[in-house]
């Protein structure tokens, strides 16, 4: 989802740059309080794959493709304002480096991938988490939901930028209908991405999984139930 | 797991992602570019900025094979995100003295 120089007018790339600068500066701010020792080198790692996963395109049907966005993913690993940052580093080094979404784009791009991206991934995660059974086999299924919806959102704010600052007279509800159609097949696959990873983590070390820690508090506590009640 | 080993294994799979695994990945237009050309704004992106630089469009410019040039502008690209992020992040982390509200558990011993 990668917009280009030119797709949006100056003054809309100057504003998204502006909503972007403020969401990195609370975002470094929010961080400080996720990262320590463990959990810093952990940030590092996500970003770097969330950079890999965004490479492997998968194709969606109809000559068209879609890739990781990594919002609802980051958040689940290493918090929201952590994963703000995670995004927005991935997405400085693919528009410097790689040529992949504009220079000045940059402002919309970090808006809607890592601000909307991950305020909707980790706000539907959380509501999951408030609401289901706190049990570990349940934070990567409520991330893949978290993932799934992350992206049509991100697809539909992008939508509304078009419509105010496009360039290009089109009709917004064709171009709303269109984005969010195929971005909600594209967000299966982030869905299926984002469970797989978040699962094998939560296998591997829950511990470094930040959503999961208040579910592992609680799991802490069914084993000392045991033991009180004897 | 230990944590060291953990953060390795992760770097190798991101690794192996962005450097071999990607020129498998589908070249067909993303979403977003699929829609601009179906509804007709695809033609008001401009030329990027940095279209010349060495890593562009994921390949290594001055290397001829395909699978090597995107493979190792994946591997770049990658390592550039590790040292920025991974920097960043270390550099911004909480220290010890600062307001220890750790409340996560501590249930390996070799978590550090």
């Amino acid at each position: 989802m990668h917009v280009p120089d030119g797709f949006l007018d100056a003054p809309t790339s100057v504003a998204t740059g502006v909503v972007a600068a403020a969401g990195v500066a609370v975002a470094l701010r929010g961080a400080h309080r996720e990262l320590d020792d463990k959990t810093a080198p952990m940030a590092g790692l996500v970003a770097t794959f969330v950079f890999a996963g965004q490479m492997m395109n998968f194709p969606v049907g109809a000559g068209t493709s879609g890739h990781l966005l990594g919002g609802a993913l980051a958040a689940v690993l290493v918090g929201p304002f952590t994963a703000v940052l995670c995004i927005s580093v991935v997405l400085l080094v693919q528009a410097l480096l790689m040529a992949d979404g504009g220079i000045t784009a940059l402002g919309t791009n970090i808006t809607l991938m890592a601000l909307v991206g991950v305020v909707v991934g980790w706000g539907v995660f959380a509501l999951l988490r408030a609401v289901l059974p706190k049990r570990a086999a349940l934070v990567a299924p409520a991330a893949a939901v978290a993932a799934l919806l992350s992206v049509p959102a991100a697809a539909a704010v992008f939508t509304a930028l078009f419509a105010i600052g496009g360039t290009v007279p089109v009709d917004t509800g064709a171009v709303l209908a269109a984005m969010v159609g195929w971005h909600v097949v594209i967000g299966t696959g982030e869905a299926v991405i984002t469970c797989l990873v978040v699962g094998s983590v939560v296998a591997v070390r829950p511990d470094l999984v930040y959503g999961a820690r208040p579910v592992l508090a609680a799991r802490r506590l069914e084993i000392r139930r045991p033991g009180v009640t004897a | 797991m230990r944590l060291r080993a953990f953060l390795l294994t992760g770097l190798v799979v991101a690794l192996l992602v962005a450097g071999v695994g990607s020129y498998y990945a589908s070249s067909h237009p993303d979403g977003l570019e699929h829609v601009a050309e179906q509804t007709g704004f695809l033609d008001s992106a401009d030329e990027h900025a940095a279209a010349d630089g060495p890593l562009a469009d994921y390949q290594t410019r001055g290397v001829d094979d395909e699978r090597l040039s995107g493979g190792l502008a994946g591997v770049l690209g990658a390592l550039a995100v590790a040292a920025i992020g991974g920097g960043l992040f270390w550099l911004i982390r909480r220290r010890d003295g600062d307001e220890a509200d750790d409340a996560a558990p501590r249930q390996h011993a070799d978590s550090r």
